[in-house]
């Protein structure tokens, strides 16, 4: 993992996170690279603190310990990162394109821009037809997709995903995960996806990093192999059973900053 | 039950209420069922209201009263509703307040007669300031309670989105996720200032609630009757505007 160091979107650097002075840790020693266009899923037991994580990345909650080092380029109209909420959490005064633009408004657009990119956004998520609805009229498999919209047309150096369609049936998330991927090749985002769901994590991501443990740390990094997958695949089974132990906490936890190919296997 | 399916059945039933309220009223009257002097004939309101109306008493009562109106509505509704989004949305501020707003909340406005005469006067400004505090704790309230309605997760998702300050929380979650019910707050005044529009009047300052202490200390019923149905038609049509101008506002609730 030598790459070139401009790739490099985000760098953790030793975060620790308490909320007692340093008496308990809720996150510790997280080190962490993500490069340009890398989808990543956090992957790590309910409560273990990933979307904890996400606001520190997203500079809501400060660290204790260690620094957050986003490399952001002051070219465009643009913000560092963005946030796709668990619950899309859309304002419900406001129309489907108005809540769009609402990471657009203080970028120094006039109303005539931001209405165009939010629109751009809503087309690429297929809800382009239902600007101004609003929140309350539309499923919540919709909602979620103006979440996302909302997310994307800030153009972020970084997309934080927390358990986006952890709330959604199960037909509703096959559909918006496929759609995502489609949206991944399209913008070439760099996404950092939270989930406890190992199946999600192995459908979306490139690249699984396994969160656990009290204080929890990082301790698995996985390359996934190319797509399509084959999730039955021998290969694929063994690094999920790998991960399943990791996530269980039964793994010895000398893993961390180990790289693990599919293929190598 | 099935009476509430017809839109058009609600509204007739109601005007065939207030016919048999009168018809009953005209009636007890006519067949002596009430002793002469204690209410007026409903037959007797509209001459009452036409000389009332040929000697610019009317007008100018309502004139006068809705001065005090309005601008003790504008003034109580507006500070109210102003402390009550900053006191929901400052924790301190709520803190350092909840004390003092204890002490002051349980007192009605008509117990402020007193100072509202020391401190401006038996005129416009004395019926004002009574008018304003009774109409101020009503949105207040109903402010504050609408801020800590809103969804807390909706100041994280405004902050992430770069409006983590003060000013931006307030113009993007705090303003336009209270005001259904600051609304709800602006109409519930409404009716109150109009309650305390004849409180305020009563002790001398002319409008609507000294002509009918004038009218009453005269026996004149009839007169008191007919400042009472003005009351409620002044209500109605400013509670009408009122719902014309929310339903452009709140589109999204639907």
């Amino acid at each position: 993992m030598t790459d070139h160091a401009a790739d490099v979107v985000v760098r953790l650097d030793g975060i620790g996170l308490s909320h007692d002075r340093g008496r308990s840790f809720i996150l510790r020693h997280v080190d962490l690279e993500i490069r340009r266009g890398e989808f990543v899923a956090l992957l790590g037991p309910s409560g273990v603190g990933k979307s904890t994580l996400l606001r520190v990345i997203m500079g809501l909650v400060p660290p204790s310990e260690g620094q957050v080092i986003l490399q952001s380029p002051a070219t465009t109209a643009h913000r560092p990162t963005a946030m796709v909420f668990q619950d899309a959490k859309l304002m419900p005064w406001r129309s489907v394109v108005r809540n769009v633009e609402l990471g657009l408004e203080g970028l120094g657009l006039d109303a005539a821009r931001r209405r165009a990119r939010a629109m751009a956004a809503l087309e690429l998520v297929g809800l382009a037809d239902m600007a101004d609805r609003w929140p309350r009229q539309l499923s919540g498999g919709q909602r979620q997709r103006v979440g996302v919209a909302r997310a994307l047309t800030v153009e972020p150096d970084l997309l934080l995903m927390d358990e986006p369609f952890g709330a959604l049936d199960a037909i509703t998330r096959n559909a918006l995960q496929l759609e995502l991927l489609r949206i991944h090749e399209r913008t070439h985002a760099t996404v950092l996806f939270v989930t406890h769901d190992l199946e999600e994590a192995l459908t979306l991501a490139d690249r699984i990093i396994v969160l656990e443990g009290h204080p929890a740390g990082v301790r698995g990094d996985f390359l996934v192999g190319p797509r399509p997958r084959d999730h039955a695949a021998p290969p694929m089974r063994a690094m999920a059973e790998r991960m399943k132990l990791l996530i269980a906490g039964e793994e010895d936890p000398g893993v961390v900053a180990a790289y693990w190919q599919a293929s190598e296997i | 039950m099935k009476l509430n399916r017809s839109a058009m059945l609600r509204p007739m039933l109601g005007g065939l209420g207030l016919i048999l309220l009168f018809g009953g009223w005209e009636a007890a009257i006519r067949f002596g069922l009430v002793p002469f002097g204690l209410l007026p004939a409903p037959s007797s309101l509209g001459p009452a209201w036409l000389d009332e109306l040929h000697n610019g008493a009317w007008l100018q009562a309502i004139r006068d009263s809705l001065t005090h109106y309005l601008t003790g509505l504008v003034i109580g509704s507006v500070t109210g509703a102003v402390m009550g989004l900053l006191c929901g949305a400052v924790p301190v501020l709520d803190a350092l307040l909840s004390g003092v707003v204890r002490v002051l909340r349980p007192i009605p406005g008509l117990a402020w007669v007193p100072f509202a005469i020391l401190w401006f006067g038996l005129n416009t400004a004395g019926a004002t300031f009574v008018i304003a505090i009774s109409v101020f704790w009503i949105n207040f309230y109903a402010a504050y309670g609408a801020v800590h309605a809103i969804d807390p997760d909706l100041y994280e998702v405004a902050a992430s989105f770069g409006h983590g300050g003060f000013w931006a929380r307030m113009r993007t979650v705090v303003i336009p996720g209270s005001a259904p019910g600051l609304l709800a707050g602006l109409r519930t005044g409404l009716g109150q200032a109009w309650m305390s529009v004849v409180a305020a009047e009563l002790f001398g300052v002319p409008g609507i609630g000294a002509r009918m202490m004038q009218a009453s200390s005269l026996l004149a019923t009839d007169l008191v009757v007919v400042y009472m149905l003005t009351m409620a038609l002044l209500y109605a049509l400013t509670d009408m505007l009122f719902m014309m101008v929310r339903r452009r506002l709140m589109g999204w609730q639907g």
